[in-house]
């Protein structure tokens, strides 16, 4: 199917790098070198052949927490992203499909919810709802299933009004093989880089909450909450805040680079989002 | 001319009218919990008389849609109620404030909005080229990297490294513009790095779509010379879309604002937003909340307007 | 370097070994180059028009754009000399091609609705040329330009230069943006398709300003178009192009009645099929009676009390204009927009209103073959899928014999049953449709519906398809409801006419009886603006025509609008 050969090398790298992020976060606990909440050491001690990447402000391993935050950040920004995915995209296809007034309905609605900034939207939301995983992923996948369902409302509406789906329906084909035989092989590529954007935007957006205080909470720390455990060390020149922020914007890159080639890939092929 | 009128005056209509639904929506964001708001907002270990007096403050004796009113009347009128948890006026703290957030923004957008069209121009007049690559390169870095990166790592070189700019940005009233200015420096930078690839990449983007147009080759072809060509033809077809990128834009910028000032400790709305976030200051919240909103809604309209006017079609109806 | 004698004092235009060369990017590939014109050579004398013919990618418009230095995109002249007026313009550089361009070479362009700046009105645009290059004051090139919108027939000629692009017709537009190359008094014009997008009807009006404007001003001309009957009435001499090279280049006499290659020939005999028109039956396959069909919940009536039949195993040709209503018939039919009135009968039975309520059997005996073939196939699909399904879903054949099936109607298409594994992008365009017929007779239909099949491919390809469909109905007797703008068509398949004009059939019957005088005015308008395949045909009907449109003119209410587009 895929040569390996044939793939650009900014879309190799994104799958390496993005490959390396996930192997760290599944095998964890094998890989990191000491505990998550484990005192090793000193308040941010410098790198050493003891900790690769120094210690953080209560003395931790800070690569050792780096892998966990892997863990954590990608976790959530998963089932984040299928959250709003699944919402998105299911109800997206039924408006498009159906039509009428639930696709008025839905569509007005999310033209509300994105004349609000999402993260004001998030901030106003989290200022009363606990704040718990399950919290944080509820809101960040609400939230971000608008932008989805415009994307697979809009693909969907494409192809519905193309001349082989009309043709299909004139042979007689059922609303089965017409959504999945027809629609959504047509759909997926787009969908698919799209997943791909939705996924970074739940990075950022986790990490900027945690960064703010308002995401995953002590002793747990995502990315973008170690930014905020050491962000204190910056103005010492202690440069351990910016390793967890450069992973965040390593993870984003690399998904990014992969994102780009498969939304190339898709365009290249005639006819193939129509 | 009156076929615009009329299509500003609606386009006008129906931002306010969207603006209402926001301020419903703001308002029913923060009534989202089941069961009880001063509980949830208290914790367990709350005593009851702690528990009736924040119930009295937030009104949660009425009926939602009666404090919904109330609320909405005060805020229209100026009076954003008082915050549960210092007891001040919300509309007092929040105007000194309203003012450092929109001079960053300002100072932000000014830096970012010429320097996003002069690199979306190079990008476009270089396209496929290596500058076009390196500006798209860097585009896509740059909307990969979160707000607090570039913050930090400007801080890390700028203020600790090598101590052009002050890491944090103290502002006080009554300050010299020269000081303001170097204070705000580095937020005003971070900012602007923030919103600038998105920026040029739309310009360029929505200048492509012009150069390319048919009228553009007509014009060439009459032997106007480049120059002329982008002038007379190009720009007055290109300055909606182009107005349109900006104000996007800045309607991204307005988010941006909150994390950038909570990385500088600057006096603004989005500190001040992210601070009762955490003390669960629910009038604070929504009244921010409904600023932010009401910004982001306003700019929308303006790039909606400007498409208008700009439209000749609508402007010498048939 | 070979010493060329040049041919008399009055060459204007003499181009020398052209070669063109483009840099396409591929989306996810790196950059690629092509050869666009190979080493191509023409002459051109002051005055006389050349008219540059070919199918899409012959590398005309290419040609025609090199004489002002120009190359769209990547497009890049590599190779050979460009003399005009005695110089080597490309030579020039860019200083030169800017004082040539607009003063002594002016262009037309196919679309004159894009060429247009929309933010300008039109009169701004008519004199720009004229004042960037200084031959005339403000006032004297407004006044030419006026004097020009007369010439070519525009109405209010002394207000029509406030309007905005937008505010004027397709039609109207077209002669504007001549009269803008005439404004600066160039010594050649570069027509690049200038009547293509045009209805048949609003097309012989412009045609014949150009060709007016032309004599009267003694510009030359290259003029380019993929109809050779078109060209034939405005040029002297024709140069035929295929893949960016030198077919064959003659006066127009000479390449129309007496092609020497085989390409030229094919060009030339196009129209050359015949069938035998076929006496009706005694009982229609399908009679659609009295239906009126409307858009917007009634608000927009398409279809205004239409009645035709067809004959079994007969074609029954719907020819109109846009806006006729004839795609719409077909929409009606199929029940994709039920009728607001009337009834449609198909084989003895009437066909519910709602394609959803019709019962399976109805729908495979009655097929549709789309105008775009490309956008007519899932692109996810494999051609033995597209052609397969229909024996499934109607037949239930499945797995070897209906791989046997496929073969066989990959067959009766004229393509190798190799084709069965490929995906439509591999296809080319005249493949893509025969894939498309091949999916419609393996249903074996009674009626098959061809929505303007052949008006997106290139004559000959088009030709090839006409063939194809003509020898499929001899052996499956199937009946076609043929649906086209093109009368040239209508007369190499149909067995019955049904001529449409804005929502009515003005004009029904056997294909001899429709063909036969006398007309209804628009019929009459109609026919006698298909462009003929000789010299001198528009001359010859220009008074016809002309009584045509001030026939028209009186019936219609809204009088001359019809002659200048919409």
């Amino acid at each position: 199917m895929l040569d390996i050969k044939r793939i650009p090398i900014p879309a190799l790298i994104g799958i390496i790098l993005t490959a390396l992020f996930v192997l760290a976060a599944v095998f964890a606990p094998w890989i990191a070198p000491h505990g998550n909440g484990e005192i090793v050491g000193d308040v941010w001690e410098p790198m050493s052949a003891a900790h690769l990447l120094g210690t953080d402000n209560l003395g931790r391993d800070l690569l050792s927490r780096m892998i966990y935050g892997a863990r954590i950040t990608l976790f959530i920004a998963v089932l984040a992203t299928v959250l709003s995915f699944s919402l998105g995209a299911i109800l997206g296809f039924s408006a498009a499909v159906f039509g009428g007034w639930f696709d008025t309905l839905l569509s007005r609605l999310v033209d509300l919810l994105m004349s609000i900034p999402t993260l004001i939207m998030g901030l106003v939301v989290l200022s009363v709802l606990p704040t718990n995983l399950v919290t944080l992923i509820l809101v960040m996948g609400i939230l971000d299933s608008t932008r989805v369902y415009r994307l697979s409302r809009a693909v969907a509406v494409d192809i519905n009004v193309m001349d082989y789906v009309e043709a299909a329906k004139l042979r007689g084909e059922g609303s089965g093989w017409i959504i999945f035989r027809e629609i959504l092989p047509n759909a997926l590529s787009p969908l698919v880089s799209e997943l791909g954007l939705r996924f970074i935007y739940a990075v950022l957006f986790l990490s900027t909450l945690s960064f703010l205080g308002l995401g995953v909470q002590p002793p747990d720390a995502d990315w973008g909450g170690m930014v905020k455990e050491n962000k204190d060390g910056i103005v010492f020149g202690i440069a351990a805040a910016l390793i967890p922020a450069a992973a965040i914007a390593a993870l984003a890159i690399s998904v990014n680079l992969v994102a780009d080639w498969i939304l190339n890939r898709t365009t290249s092929l005639k006819g193939g989002r129509g | 001319m009156n076929l615009v009128l009329r299509l500003v005056a609606q386009r006008v209509a129906l931002g306010l009218l969207l603006l209402l639904a926001v301020s419903v929506l703001i308002f029913a964001g923060t009534q989202i919990l089941p069961g009880d708001v001063a509980q949830a907002i208290l914790g367990q270990s709350a005593t009851p008389e702690s528990l009736a007096n924040l119930r009295e403050q937030l009104g949660v004796n009425d009926p939602a849609f009666v404090r919904y009113f109330h609320w909405l009347g005060g805020a229209v009128t100026g009076d954003l109620g008082t915050a549960m948890s210092s007891g001040q006026d919300i509309a007092t703290s929040i105007k000194g404030r309203l003012w450092n957030t929109l001079f960053l923004a300002f100072w932000a957008a000014i830096v970012a909005v010429p320097l996003a069209i002069i690199l979306g121009l190079i990008a476009v007049r270089y396209r496929n080229g290596w500058v076009d690559k390196l500006i798209s390169g860097l585009a896509l870095a740059s909307t990969s990297f979160p707000e607090f990166f570039i913050g930090y790592l400007l801080v890390y070189f700028f203020a600790v490294k090598w101590q052009i700019f002050p890491a944090i940005s103290t502002v006080y009233d009554g300050m010299p513009f020269g000081e303001r200015m170097q204070a705000i420096a580095l937020p005003a930078a971070a900012l602007t790095l923030a919103v600038l690839a998105h920026m040029m990449r739309m310009t360029r983007a929505a200048i492509l779509n012009v150069m390319q147009s048919a009228y553009v080759e007509t014009a060439e072809l009459k032997g106007l010379s480049a120059f002329a060509v982008i002038r007379k033809h190009a720009f007055p077809n290109a300055i909606a879309p182009i107005i349109n990128v900006v104000m996007l834009n800045l309607a991204y910028l307005i988010v941006g604002v909150v994390v950038v000032e909570v990385i500088f400790v600057y006096p603004g709305m989005g500190q001040y937003l992210v601070d009762h976030v955490t003390k669960r200051d629910v009038p604070v919240v929504q009244a921010v909340g409904l600023i932010f909103a009401a910004v982001y809604v306003g700019l929308n309209i303006i790039a909606d307007i400007a498409a208008i006017v700009a439209n000749p079609r609508l402007r010498h109806p048939k | 370097m070979v010493e060329v004698v040049k041919k008399g004092g009055d060459t204007l235009l003499d181009i020398r070994n052209l070669r063109i060369e483009a840099t396409v990017y591929p989306p996810g590939e790196s950059p690629k180059n092509i050869v666009l014109v190979h080493d191509v050579s023409l002459t051109l004398e002051k005055g006389k028009v050349l008219g540059l013919i070919g199918e899409s990618g012959a590398g005309k418009s290419t040609i025609g754009l090199s004489s002002m230095g120009y190359g769209r995109g990547g497009v890049r002249i590599t190779g050979g000399e460009v003399i005009l007026n005695g110089r080597d313009i490309l030579k020039g550089g860019k200083e030169g091609f800017r004082k040539l361009r607009g003063r002594e070479v002016c262009y037309v362009a196919q679309s004159a609705a894009a060429a247009f700046n929309p933010a300008h009105r039109l009169m701004d645009q008519v004199v720009e040329a004229t004042l960037l290059h200084g031959t005339a004051t403000r006032a004297e090139a407004e006044k030419r330009a006026v004097a020009l919108f007369k010439k070519l027939s525009l109405p209010n000629p002394e207000t029509i230069g406030e309007r905005f692009p937008h505010q004027v017709s397709g039609g109207q537009l077209q002669r504007v943006m001549t009269a803008m190359a005439l404004c600066s008094e160039p010594d050649l014009i570069v027509f690049d398709e200038p009547t293509t997008a045009l209805d048949v009807t609003t097309q012989i009006d412009v045609l014949a300003a150009i060709k007016d404007a032309i004599r009267d001003t003694h510009v030359a001309a290259l003029y380019i178009t993929h109809d050779l009957a078109v060209v034939a009435q405005v040029s002297d001499e024709i140069m035929v192009l295929r893949h960016g090279r030198l077919v064959e280049w003659g006066g127009t006499r000479q390449i129309i009645k007496e092609p020497r290659q085989e390409y030229t020939k094919a060009l030339v005999s196009m129209h050359d099929i015949e069938h035998a028109e076929q006496k009706p039956g005694a009982t229609p396959l399908l009679s659609v009676r009295n239906v009126t069909a409307a858009y917007g919940g009634g608000c927009i009536k398409v279809l205004k009390n239409v009645s035709v039949d067809i004959y079994p195993g007969q074609t029954l040709a719907v020819v109109g204009e846009s806006g006729s209503g004839k795609s719409t018939l077909a929409r009606a039919i199929t029940g994709l927009l039920p009728p607001e009135q009337g009834t449609v009968t198909f084989d003895g039975r009437p066909l519910a209103n709602r394609l959803a309520d019709r019962p399976k059997e109805d729908l495979r005996q009655l097929q549709m073959i789309y105008q775009m073939a490309d956008v007519a196939m899932n692109p996810r699909q494999t051609v033995g899928t597209i052609i397969g399904r229909p024996l499934e879903l109607y037949f239930g054949i499945k797995g070897r014999e209906r791989d046997k099936r496929v073969a066989e109607l990959l067959d009766a298409i004229e393509m190798g049953k190799g084709f069965s594994d490929r995906y439509p992008a591999e296809l080319s365009g005249g493949q893509k449709q025969r894939v498309c017929i091949a999916r419609s007779l393996a249903a074996k239909p009674k009626l098959i519906i061809c929505d303007e099949v052949t008006s997106a491919l290139d004559p000959l390809v088009a030709n090839g398809i006409l063939k194809l469909l003509l020898n499929l109905q001899q052996h499956e007797k199937v009946a076609y409801l043929f649906i086209t703008h093109d009368f040239a068509t209508v007369r190499s398949i149909a067995d019955s006419i049904g001529v449409m004009y804005r929502g009515e059939v003005v004009r029904y019957g056997a294909k001899s009886k429709v063909l036969m005088p006398p007309f209804d005015a628009y019929t009459g308008l109609l026919l006698s603006s298909v462009p003929e395949m000789r010299p001198g045909w528009l001359d010859e009907i220009r008074s016809s025509v002309t009584a045509g449109f001030a026939k028209m003119a009186e019936m219609s209410d809204e009088g001359i609008s019809l002659a200048s587009g919409h």
